[in-house]
């Protein structure tokens, strides 16, 4: 059995700064790995360029055993972009965008029933009643959810997330490791960029760690560091906080610099 | 008063000339709505100023044919010229922004230049291009009417037919990458029908004023609207009403039908800014708390 994603001595170069270096990344069908790193650690990029969104400079990258390119089974892949703002110049509305969701590199028409799998794909994730509703006009985290409904409407076997708990309050962030954990019972093989494991530690079983550009890990998630390595410690606080800033500077990158 | 539309009716100049304006009222605004939607709001503007070169050329080819009419091929010069602008643009779009700004200035003024240079070593004056800048849809012909009609049907075809995947282009392209969709064809697809809409409504608002007839309908759309769908529903039924009723107003009175077109098309604009933020006011008034309750709140120490 062919694996999800298969990456190979990849390389990639933006704006003439190579932002990663020989990086191989192997995902197994149904595993939930977590991608690591510190910011500017190449975490994105890597993720982008395996959905093919930056170009390579080297390497061979397969999804769900075909070579990255036409003939891969776009619509069995959902992928959720790093929230930028879901509104752009003209108003749509959330199902509008779900719907877009629909089509993929095989099909440039939407199917018959797009409409209600779009209202079943935005009831997935609790905005079943803002369907109708611009965009514009719903909060960040709501518009978060309208990406990842975008991603789900193809009920995909493969779903490639990149940060999407990033500024999501706590309540969202476990219903939303809820739903995480439910795609991975079924067989979904995902593929999560996080900054830190949070409200999804229970769920990720392998953890990739990028330092520079490069895997310095591959192997169980690492323990949190600090107060929350304690055995009593209750991981409620999962999120921002001075002492967690410290904690991923001495625990993940010892030395975090700014990358372009 | 009824005798006075009759008669427009029946005059064939008013019929050929009122069906290029319904058609190109229809079809330039669905264009429009995915320029707005990926703010290039100024890309028809370029195509119009590169159209004019194809004008020109358009001309000189004729006459170096020896045509009995030295500007029968004005029309097809100004459909190729525009699409290679187009697709051109777009290319430069998609390099990166930053030089894509410069080159883009230098194709619009290289455009209109070219064209005034070209004309004259056509036999023709900068007076010729005046009908192509400002239109002339007195002129229609039986001929133009039946390109109009085609090219605006190709135009709706595209626009309408594939609104699902240009949305998703137009939306959020870096997802549309990631989904597989032939992201270039469909960016050049966009070039390409706004290049033929310019071409369309270069006869009846003129090569200046094009981009006037794609925004400004949708500018005013989105005022009142919440989803893309209805948004260019709305751009294309205002943009028939203004082109029909600008056109009629023009059988009366001695005015430019294509300035009549966009100054009616800015009128309504106005006025529907300026409603609308008069509801917004009165809407402001009634007591509604626009933060949702959510279970995360901050707890604060009871005191």
């Amino acid at each position: 059995m062919t694996a999800a994603v298969l990456a190979r001595d990849l390389e990639v170069s933006l704006g003439g700064a190579t932002i990663l270096h020989g990086v191989d990344l192997t995902v197994d069908h149904g595993e939930v790995v977590g991608l690591l790193g510190a910011n500017g650690s190449g975490k994105s990029t890597l993720i982008r360029a395996l959905v093919g969104v930056v170009p390579r400079e080297r390497g061979t990258v397969e999804l769900l055993g075909k070579p990255l390119g036409r003939s891969v089974a776009w619509q069995r892949i959902g992928y959720v972009p790093q929230r930028t703002t879901a509104a752009t110049g003209v108003p749509s509305t959330a199902a509008e965008v779900v719907m877009s969701g629909t089509i993929h590199g095989r099909r440039l028409l939407p199917p018959r029933d797009a409409r209600s799998r779009a209202q079943a794909a935005l009831e997935g994730v609790g905005l079943a009643d803002r369907a109708d509703d611009a965009v514009r006009d719903l909060s960040g985290g709501q518009q978060q959810r309208v990406l990842i409904a975008r991603a789900l409407v193809r009920r995909p076997e493969l779903l490639v997330l990149d940060e999407p708990v990033a500024g999501v309050d706590l309540p969202s962030q476990d219903a939303f490791a809820g739903a995480l954990r439910d795609l991975s019972d079924r067989g979904t093989t995902i593929l999560v960029v996080l900054h830190e494991l949070g409200a999804l530690t229970p769920l990720v079983q392998r953890a990739v760690v990028l330092r520079h550009g490069s895997v310095v890990h591959d192997g169980a998630p690492p323990p949190a560091r600090g107060e929350h390595a304690g055995a009593d410690h209750d991981h409620i606080h999962p999120h921002a906080g001075d002492r967690d800033q410290t904690d991923e500077t001495h625990g993940l990158a010892p030395s975090v610099r700014w990358r372009p | 008063m009824v005798d006075e539309v009759a008669g427009m009716l029946a005059d064939p100049l008013m019929q050929r000339a009122l069906i290029a304006a319904l058609l190109v009222g229809l079809a330039a605004p669905v264009i429009g709505t995915y320029l707005v939607q990926r703010r290039l709001s100024l890309l028809g503007d370029g195509i119009g100023h590169v159209a004019l070169t194809g004008v020109a050329i358009g001309w000189l080819v004729g006459n170096v044919m020896g045509l009995t009419e030295s500007d029968a091929l004005a029309v097809p010069g100004a459909v190729v010229a525009a699409i290679i602008g187009a697709v051109a643009i777009e290319l430069v779009r998609e390099r990166g922004r930053t030089s894509g700004d410069v080159a883009l200035a230098l194709l619009f003024y290289g455009g209109i230049a070219g064209g005034v240079l070209i004309i004259s070593q056509a036999g023709g004056t900068s007076a010729n291009l005046m009908a192509y800048l400002f239109g002339s849809i007195s002129t229609v012909t039986t001929g133009d009417v039946w390109l109009t009609v085609v090219l605006s049907a190709l135009v709706l075809l595209v626009g309408v037919g594939l609104r699902t995947a240009l949305f998703a282009i137009c939306h959020d392209e870096e997802f549309a990458r990631a989904a597989g969709l032939p992201v270039r064809a469909l960016n050049i697809t966009i070039a390409v029908i706004a290049a033929l809409t310019v071409t369309v409504a270069m006869r009846v608002v003129g090569l200046l004023l094009v981009s006037a007839l794609m925004i400004v309908p949708v500018a005013v759309a989105q005022l009142v609207t919440s989803s893309f769908r209805r948004t260019m529903a709305t751009a294309m039924g205002l943009g028939v009403v203004v082109c029909v009723s600008g056109l009629s107003i023009t059988y009366w009175q001695d005015v430019s039908p294509g300035a009549m077109i966009v100054v009616l098309a800015i009128a309504v604009y106005a006025v529907v800014a300026v409603g609308g933020s008069l509801i917004g006011v009165m809407r402001r008034r009634s007591p509604h708390d626009p933060h949702p309750q959510v279970a995360d709140d901050v707890h604060l120490a009871p005191r």
